[in-house]
């Protein structure tokens, strides 16, 4: 089973409602795909058994078999090869690893190459009251451009008897259709402030179309006004939990302390979340 | 003319907060909303849409059904994982309702179909197909508008649901947005940037004269903070930070303190938490608008200092 968290708007509670769950139920594996700023480890502290360095390829061009015919630009949608005076220019971090060019070369004069954007991280969960949690996260090196291709190889680590917890990035572009694409359900968190909502709308629009059931948490749920709860009443979309605004839940987050272990009781209401979402209760 | 734009790393910091503030604020200005995935600058200026556009952006693989000969090269060159065989019977189905033919129940045909979420526009299978079946479509990827709030104008823009490419819808409103500052003699572009360090804020941070970086402070808000300035100085833009929040927990803050004065980062302020923030944005207000409290005072002096930091500093 696969359950992604996803907000739309940024620092709604993504990681704190992925981490707790995580935490609360087993058999679980956190796969943290916020791989521009992933922040899950700072909550699961895991042991970290495997660093795998991640690779997109790109074209190299062999200068002594070109012949500057073009044909490698004209198929590139991307402009990042260009022939200048009798140089052929790759832009690595315009690529997008298509593999068009090598494949149409007439010359045979490019090859791929691997280019690093970022690694991922594979261990498994320390805090003292879980051990069978797994970790997964990928950390995307700085000024690389595109994540998809690392969020794919941390995706690569969902297992089939595992519950697999997707923290996903904020927005709605790519990074987050690549991460919660697949999903059976998706926890959307948001914050019952104007931003909250304007945005909890698009992430919805998002789901829609991707045809993935989902429910919402409100988190700080006594901060704003009532009405992101009206919203999801007219639409019918059903409110899984709410996360009051508590100096000590926010204390313990700035810290890196999951809410599960100041607030045991929240290891229950994540167990009875679960429970009903793999029921099929909002489905 | 200069351009600031707001960033932060981890998402829900306060970046649109304080940018909306500083538009209150400023004096011949041109606002930009580079969260182009999830705007919000707009619930605050209300900007009357003066121009709307559409952004063209990518293609999309299209197949025509009646020209495949069902080769399969298609599939299997795409590295993106976004042509699949489908189910047989939806086609036959439709086969069905044209020829009204029964008897062709059982006949095994696939039929190859894009994914057009997973597809990345690379038209790789369009060359590669030998019989013409696949044509590359345009997307129409989002919108974008040109606006007038009370405080100047403002571009911003909104991005298809599941879109791609919105570094370049990033960099269109930027454009735009320093195009208009051009046109009006504007003293400033205040851009509200979007959350982690890819390719949406690569594109909103390339080329600005100051990157104001707005933290909270928790171990998750110092990490992403310390991950985009570092982004910011690897494309050589300035930085300054303020801390959001700081009395959330002051040990965390100091810690942010203490990270700025080893790296050479500016700390041009720290803002207490405040409720009022909530309130003014449920009255779709700025808080300069809403208060006069300390809060207040504590935004005019970030956003003098910040312009000190701006016209004295490196750029």
């Amino acid at each position: 089973m696969i359950i992604s968290i996803a907000s739309g708007k940024g620092g709604t509670g993504k990681t704190t409602v992925a981490t707790n769950l995580a935490l609360s139920i087993k058999n679980a594996q956190i796969l943290d795909c916020d791989v521009e700023e992933p922040n899950a480890h700072i909550f699961i502290k895991p042991k970290i058994q495997e660093k795998i360095f991640v690779f997109i390829p790109v074209p190299q061009i062999d200068k002594t078999k070109c012949n500057y015919c073009g044909k490698c630009k004209q198929v590139c949608m991307y402009n990042a090869i260009a022939i200048l005076n009798k140089t052929t220019l790759v832009f690595a971090e315009l690529c997008h690893g298509c593999g068009s060019c090598t494949y149409f070369c007439p010359q045979k004069a490019i090859k791929e190459v691997d280019k690093e954007i970022g690694f991922t991280e594979i261990g498994y969960g320390s805090t003292s009251f879980i051990t069978d949690l797994q970790f997964v996260h990928g950390k995307l090196n700085i000024g690389q451009a595109m994540a998809p291709p690392l969020i794919r190889a941390v995706k690569k680590h969902i297992s089939s008897t595992r519950v697999n917890i997707i923290d996903a990035p904020p927005g709605t572009s790519c990074p987050v259709i690549e991460s919660i694409k697949e999903s059976d359900f998706c926890i959307l968190v948001t914050e019952p402030t104007p931003f909250g909502l304007n945005d909890l709308i698009l992430a919805i629009e998002v789901l829609r179309k991707l045809k993935i059931p989902f429910g919402v948490i409100i988190n700080r749920s006594d901060l704003g006004d009532n009405k992101t709860d009206e919203y999801c009443q007219n639409q019918n979309i059903p409110i899984l939990m709410r996360i009051p605004f508590k100096k000590e839940i926010a204390s313990a987050y700035s810290q890196g302390v999951p809410i599960v272990e100041v607030l045991p009781k929240y290891r229950e209401h994540f167990k009875e979340l679960f429970r009903r979402i793999s029921n099929g209760e909002f489905n | 003319m200069k351009q600031i734009v707001v960033i932060s790393g981890k998402g829900g910091t306060g970046k649109t907060v304080i940018t909306a503030s500083f538009a209150a604020l400023a004096n011949n200005t041109v606002m930009a909303d580079c969260d182009v995935d999830a705007a919000d600058l707009h619930l605050l200026l209300k900007p009357e849409i003066k121009e709307k556009h559409e952004f063209k952006s990518g293609k999309t693989a299209v197949i025509d059904q009646d020209k495949c000969i069902l080769c399969g090269k298609c599939k299997m060159i795409c590295r993106f994982d976004a042509i699949s065989v489908d189910k047989f019977k939806i086609f036959l189905e439709k086969k069905l309702q044209k020829k009204e033919l029964g008897e062709n129940m059982g006949t095994d045909k696939d039929r190859f179909v894009v994914d057009s979420v997973s597809c990345e526009g690379c038209a790789f299978c369009s060359f590669v197909c030998p019989c013409g079946a696949i044509e590359m479509k345009e997307n129409i990827a989002g919108q974008w508008f040109d606006s007038q709030t009370r405080f100047g104008p403002m571009i911003h823009a909104k991005l298809g649901i599941a879109q791609e490419n919105s570094g370049k819808l990033v960099s269109l409103v930027r454009k735009r947005a320093k195009e208009k500052a051009e046109e009006i003699n504007a003293d400033w572009v205040i851009i509200d940037g979007s959350p982690g360090i890819g390719c949406a804020v690569i594109a909103s941070l390339s080329g600005v004269d100051c990157a104001l970086v707005v933290t909270e402070p928790s171990l998750s808000g110092l990490h992403d903070a310390t991950r985009v300035i570092d982004v910011a100085r690897h494309f050589k833009v300035p930085v300054a930070l303020v801390i959001n929040k700081y009395d959330l927990n002051i040990d965390v803050a100091e810690k942010i303190v203490q990270y700025c004065q080893s790296n050479n980062v500016p700390l041009i302020g720290k803002i207490g938490f405040d409720k009022d923030i909530v309130k003014a944005m449920v009255q779709g207000e700025t808080i300069i608008e809403y208060s006069q409290g300390e809060i207040s005072t504590k935004i005019k002096s970030i956003w003098d200092r910040l312009q000190k930091e701006v016209l004295d500093g490196k750029s």
